[in-house]
């Protein structure tokens, strides 16, 4: 389960969508369809930087009803761990990639009566998707963007035409904040709540919807912030009887693979728990970075995530 | 899924009244025999769903053998008689349409002799030659099929379906076609969680099993489908043993003799297989049942050997909860003829 069916891909197209934000086309290389997917599914893109190999989850954002081609907007991080620079900086159109299957864990609930979605920045990705799905399927929803500056926003025209009175545009240059304690204290009941953008923004909507008496099931997030760099560091695997060396701007996910282990993913991205391995022992630190284990399991030191945590100390053993 | 599968020769046969049901030789031996050691118990058995060994059951994706218009009929019986083993809550229509896709498009690749699939955009032309069937219609539309899509479609292809839908880390039972069951309903578990309807399970749960299983589910992928087996004992060559119809196969159990066990008692096995959807994120869950008798079994020298070790070793809560305990012994009895207490040779296929 490991290693999804990868699929092999032309990059047909490189738009620039602002001074941050580029858009990659994918199609395959005899044209024919994509795997259909579901709005707020990701792709993981392999990127082969050097004599590393990269693997980053993107959310797709091109329509599910049109599969011609999947698209991607990613946002240049110039303090990742280089996948978004190597995307901005290498990849151009003719060049050839691998990717995954799409999979989904920010799926649209088909149950709900509505769907409110409150997107911040680049967050936007899953609900171009989800959006184009519910106009093909029918279903009530409204959609809250936040963005800095009318520059620095992606696609509000493409929105206004498509959404119109569903869109609900907030400017920061124009000190426009979203006022969530009214927005979530005023929704019918059944509505479904979806947040994808900065971590301060979404804790900020859990926090309301919680308060406002949001049952749990009906809150639906997704971080879109990568695994972090860190100091370099090393790992024991107890179970393949070898250590990794996990450099500065790679994983302990990415070094294990680079090492030939099969150790399971989905997300790559510390929210799915499929990676989750258990510490034999640990002599310093550990960095947590996901929103996957409890606070008491990260206490423990019992446990690690190695698609985003990181660790600092003398002596770190997993049972990989 | 490269090369075709040759089409089977389709039998005639009943799973009731008469039980005419008879498997060939050649059905026999490609059976998915559910025991790779002289043990049973639970455990998390799950594997990827692919490279098919040539004549087996794993050959092609969605399995199709000589039964397949026999057990359609039979499906069509339980239908009219029970509107109700085939349900989809609202918000499945959607993983109807996936799971008509997936079927049809298995069924073509895998034996396009008899099936065949054309799409011009929305606009579908599907053709099932055995069944007679030629069918044009508008993918997404069901106004344009005689049933929703996951009936239509189930009722052209052998196994149970079962669509979970996932939400909340969980999979939630909300739609499928099941009329070839080992006694549990699909109208009673419609709506529930995994743990809620694998809750009668005996000694999974102490093992962590079930907490395991969902995890590995969650992360089926699409175009990476998983499988697992599992299996039971039924008198008669009876497909629909569900508890709607208890009242006629439940005395059954008690009508197994040294005489008749060769040919009544069957070990019915179950090709359980899980594929991610693409549009709804839902799981497809395909049950796909055989039966062998134990006269079947005795054709295939290390099948006997080890069905009468497992039997023999079978834990009794198990024993009791698949239903064993009125013939258990008498089949002990009969299958030990077939074994002579030498090792058997690993894994689940004939020597």
């Amino acid at each position: 389960m490991s290693t999804p069916a990868a699929i092999d891909v032309v990059v047909s197209e490189v738009v620039e969508v602002n001074s941050l934000i580029k858009r990659f086309h994918f199609k395959r290389p005899d044209g024919a369809p994509l795997p259909a997917f579901s709005g707020g599914a990701h792709i993981i893109i392999e990127m082969q930087d050097g004599d590393q190999t990269r693997r980053v989850p993107y959310s797709l954002m091109s329509s599910p009803l049109d599969t011609s081609d999947y698209q991607c907007s990613i946002r240049r991080d110039d303090e990742g761990r280089g996948g978004s620079l190597y995307m901005h900086r290498e990849v151009v159109p003719g060049m050839q990639m691998t990717i995954s299957p799409p999979a989904n864990l920010f799926a649209l609930d088909l149950r709900a009566n509505k769907h409110l979605m409150i997107a911040g920045g680049i967050g936007i990705t899953p609900f171009l998707a989800q959006s184009s799905q519910l106009e093909r399927t029918g279903g009530q929803y409204e959609l809250h963007y936040g963005v800095r500056s009318r520059e620095l926003g992606a696609y509000i025209d493409e929105l206004q035409d498509r959404l119109q009175h569903r869109l609900h545009m907030y400017y920061d240059e124009h000190n426009e904040a979203m006022d969530f304690d009214t927005l979530l204290s005023t929704q019918p009941a059944g509505t479904h709540l979806y947040v994808c953008g900065p971590a301060p923004m979404i804790e900020k909507v859990l926090d309301t919807a919680r308060a406002a008496g949001w049952p749990e099931s009906h809150v639906h997030f997704e971080h879109f912030s990568k695994a972090p760099p860190g100091e370099a560091f090393s790992a024991e695997l107890s179970e393949s009887g070898i250590s990794v060396e996990v450099a500065r701007e790679q994983t302990l996910l990415e070094a294990m693979e680079a090492a030939g282990v099969d150790a399971p993913y989905l997300c790559r991205g510390g929210a799915c728990g499929q990676c989750e391995t258990d510490v034999v022992e640990c002599d310093g630190e550990i960095m947590h970075e996901d929103f996957w284990l409890e606070d008491d399991e990260r206490a423990s030191g019992k446990k690690i995530m190695p698609c985003v945590s990181r660790f600092r100390g003398k002596r770190l053993v997993i049972a990989r | 899924m490269g090369s075709t599968a040759s089409l089977p020769t389709f039998k005639d046969g009943t799973y009731r009244d008469d039980f005419s049901f008879k498997n060939s030789p050649e059905t026999v031996v490609r059976a998915p025999f559910p025991f790779d050691k002289d043990e049973y118990m639970y455990a998390v058995n799950m594997e990827l769903h692919k490279d098919g060994r040539k004549g087996t059951a794993y050959e092609e994706p969605i399995d199709m053998d000589e039964h397949y218009l026999a057990e359609m009929r039979d499906r069509a019986l339980v239908l009219d008689e029970d509107p109700l083993r085939c349900q989809s809550l609202p918000h499945m229509e959607m993983a109807g349409w996936d799971t008509l896709e997936l079927l049809m498009e298995c069924k073509a690749a895998s034996f396009p002799e008899a099936f065949s699939l054309e799409r011009d955009g929305d606009q579908w032309h599907w053709i099932n030659r055995p069944m007679g069937i030629d069918q044009h219609f508008t993918f997404g539309d069901a106004t344009t099929l005689p049933y929703g899509p996951l009936e239509y479609i189930t009722r052209q292809a052998q196994g149970d379906f079962v669509v979970l839908d996932e939400r909340d880390g969980n999979l939630w039972m909300d739609a499928g076609m099941v009329t070839t069951q080992a006694d549990w309903s699909l109208d009673f578990d419609i709506g529930m969680n995994f743990f809620e309807w694998h809750a009668p399970v005996p000694l999974a749960h102490e093992k962590g099993i079930f907490q395991r299983a969902l995890k590995y589910l969650l992360a089926v992928q699409q175009s990476n489908p998983a499988r697992r087996l599992n299996w039971t004992m039924t008198v008669n060559p009876r497909l629909d043993t569900s508890p709607e119809n208890y009242h006629q196969w439940g005395p059954e159990n008690t009508h197994i003799t040294p005489e008749n066990v060769a040919d009544k008692l069957f070990l019915r096995i179950e090709l359980q297989s899980f594929w991610r959807l693409p549009r709804s994120n839902a799981i497809l869950f395909p049950i796909r049942c055989y039966l062998l008798s134990m006269r079947d079994l005795s054709t295939v020298p290390k099948w006997a050997t080890r069905m009468h070790r497992v039997l023999k070793s079978l834990p009794p809560e198990l024993s009791s909860y698949k239903g064993l305990d009125n013939f258990r012994e008498i089949a002990i009895d009969w299958l030990s003829e077939y074994d002579d207490g030498s090792p058997t040779t690993p894994g689940p296929f004939p020597d």
